[in-house]
């Protein structure tokens, strides 16, 4: 394996990674603009926040990651600490 | 022969399995799931009742309606994927525990009465934690243990519970139970609360799942959690405390997902998610919802056994299935890579995929209810699978920075079985009607409109988003080689924590006792010493062999006089 060289694969090149970035980004943008032509049924008055879903997506996640790492100080262990 | 109960294949299927090896055993794995599948499609209709007697007791072994068929034909799919997935694998016990383990699922199902219920239950226990000791590590058994105590509690609690039922009501039917039914409604309930792992009750499954074989935890995944599903939306539907607890299981587990490095476990922790949403359509109790849970639990055995399957081979693969060690598999693996994707999007709820269809029906329903708050914690929790299941689990294995390692594609097997789930995820995802089709209660339902479309991408994508956005930040946490306490701490650490420090109390009150009595008893010996009394001979103190000395000298005079014939 070491003698031939490796094969460059999809994700090593950054310019890969970018363009994928990009076009996510332009999803997102697009998914917003949306919110603003589409008329959405609304069940609960906070639906009626323009873009609320993405909104709410996004703060969710970074409120779970953020709590997740506060929860770590006081769960996480070593990984032998039932073996000891 | 057209009402043969479907468990009796299995079982049978498990004895032919012990003795055949190679081919033929290959063929009896994949027929037993297709044969019983159609058996049950083509012979059984909705109210087939048979019923066995064994000690003059009446078993009702076969009660069929479209709630036990909709769980029946999920097994048989499950079965057939997971012993598709298991082809490779020699090892006979492995084989006869799975066949045994979905034969008792089948056989739980389709039980009439509670006692049918209780056996097939403790089957499930038994035979499943096969799966876990199969693997044959020091911590497999122990996890395994573990398990069966769990397991078996929730089957005497079940029993216990049947029997208080049978004296109170008269009858073990089993159908509606409700807690309106006393102490033996809240004893079915706990045993069914474990089964399907309640919080607080649910430390057996993240626990044993990880530690189980790589085919193992796809049997695994399938059959317990949702038999207990099942059980709860028949005899239980429309108790309110379950919105709450499948609210709660809903949330919680997605922190520990964030945090788990185990990849496999991260996936136990999403399994008690999902199983959250079911168990908050069962509590709501409407026709949407109760349809909602069972379609849920439909959708969920085959996305998550997908996802389990793809984290599997990359175990079986690599010998390694911690997020910390992986990355960039994607380069020598590239189909298990995709499979797995489809699974991700299917759990995350993608329109299009198996998780958008199902889930929908349960947001909706506790809509329609006006749970408000409930609904928003719901939406966090749709949104935080995406955030570990949908793009953890495939971006630290597949993906991420290279770890360098460089394997082979999974085995052919695996990749037709991780096929068949991810063809059924985008069919029942794309052409839902035949899943609502099959579903037990009368409702109108179409999941795609233009507001649940968009509502449900948009989240998506900015869950994604923020995950783009941390980890550029570097605010993401690392994966690191570590255990998590959970509710298990109280049994793992607390109790034998516990337990050491006592018995250290009462060696050491035992030890001051004894120096306390001892010098008691030489003060009393000095004082008597010192009396007059201690001159005579006989008051001395005298070794115990002196004792034993005489009375041997005493028998072995009287057996010497027995064998001479002398009576004294």
């Amino acid at each position: 394996m070491s003698d031939e060289k490796e094969k460059i694969y999809l994700f090593d090149r950054p310019e890969n990674v970018n363009r994928l970035l990009k076009g996510f980004y332009a999803i997102c943008i697009l998914l917003v603009l949306a919110d603003f032509v589409v008329h959405r049924h609304i069940g609960f008055g906070w639906e009626k926040i323009p873009a609320f879903y993405a909104l709410y997506g996004f703060v969710a996640c970074v409120l779970l990651v953020l709590i997740a790492k506060k929860i770590r100080n006081v769960v996480m262990r070593k990984e032998d600490y039932y073996d000891e | 022969m057209s009402e043969l109960p479907p468990f009796l294949l299995f079982f049978i299927a498990a004895g032919l399995v012990a003795v055949t090896r190679g081919l033929p055993r290959q063929l009896i794995l994949l027929a037993t799931p297709v044969v019983t599948g159609l058996h049950l499609w083509q012979d059984i209709n909705p109210g087939a009742d048979v019923a066995y007697s064994l000690m003059s007791y009446e078993l009702a072994v076969l009660r069929a309606d479209k709630l036990s068929l909709l769980f029946g034909y999920l097994f048989c799919i499950a079965s057939f994927f997971a012993g598709t997935y298991a082809l490779h694998v020699k090892d006979t016990k492995q084989h006869v525990a799975g066949l045994i383990y979905a034969g008792s699922a089948l056989g739980a199902v389709f039980s009439g009465d509670l006692i049918t219920l209780f056996i097939f239950w403790e089957l499930l226990a038994i035979s499943s934690v096969f799966l876990i000791w199969a693997r044959g590590t020091e911590r497999a058994l122990k996890a395994g243990i573990r398990y069966l105590v769990y397991q078996v509690l929730s089957g005497v609690l079940l029993l216990a519970g049947a029997l208080v039922y049978y004296h109170n009501t008269g009858s073990l039917e089993f159908g509606h139970i409700g807690l309106d039914a006393g102490i033996a409604g809240w004893l079915i309930f706990i045993a069914f609360g474990i089964k399907s792992a309640f919080p607080f009750l649910h430390s057996w499954l993240t626990d044993g799942y990880p530690e189980a074989t790589v085919t193992g935890t796809v049997l695994l995944s399938a059959f317990t959690t949702k038999v207990a599903v099942y059980s709860l939306a028949r005899g239980f539907a429309g108790e309110e405390i379950l919105i709450y607890i499948g609210v709660t299981m809903a949330c919680f587990p997605i922190f520990y997902a964030v945090i788990e490095n185990d990849l496999r476990r991260v996936l136990a922790y999403s399994l008690i998610n999902q199983v959250g949403f079911m168990v908050t359509g069962i509590g709501i109790g409407t026709a949407l919802a109760l349809n909602g849970a069972v379609a849920h639990a439909f959708s969920d055995v085959i996305f998550k056994g997908l996802l389990f399957m793809s984290m599997g081979a990359v175990l079986y693969r690599t010998g390694n299935i911690n997020g910390s060690d992986l990355g960039g598999l994607y380069k020598s693996m590239p189909k298990t890579t995709l499979l797995c994707i489809v699974g991700a999007l299917s759990i995350s709820a993608f329109p299009l995929f198996s998780g958008f269809v199902s889930k929908s029906m349960v947001m909706t329903a506790l809509m329609q209810e006006n749970h408000g708050y409930l609904w928003l914690l719901m939406l966090f929790a749709s949104a935080g699978v995406f955030h570990h299941a949908g793009i953890k689990i495939p971006y630290f294995a597949f993906f991420h920075h290279d770890s360098g390692i460089r394997t082979e594609e999974a085995p052919r097997n695996m990749l037709v079985a991780m096929s068949v789930a991810a063809a059924l995820c985008i069919f029942i995802g794309t052409q839902p009607q035949y899943l609502y089709a099959l579903l037990p209660w009368e409702v109108e339902y179409w999941p795609y409109d233009l507001t649940h479309v968009l509502a449900q991408t948009q989240l998506l994508f900015f869950s994604a988003l923020a995950f783009v956005w941390l980890n550029k930040k570097g605010l993401y946490p690392p994966e690191l080689h570590s255990v998590n306490l959970d509710a298990e701490w109280f049994y793992r650490h607390l109790v034998p924590a516990g337990a050491q420090r006592t018995l250290h109390l009462l060696r050491g009150a035992k030890a001051s006792t004894l120096t306390k009595v001892i010098a008691h008893m030489q003060g009393v010996k000095n004082q008597f010493g010192k009396s007059p009394m201690a001159k005579y001979y006989l008051s001395e103190s005298w070794p115990t062999g002196s004792m034993v000395f005489w009375i041997s000298a005493i028998l072995a005079t009287f057996l010497l006089l027995g064998l001479f014939g002398l009576r004294p």
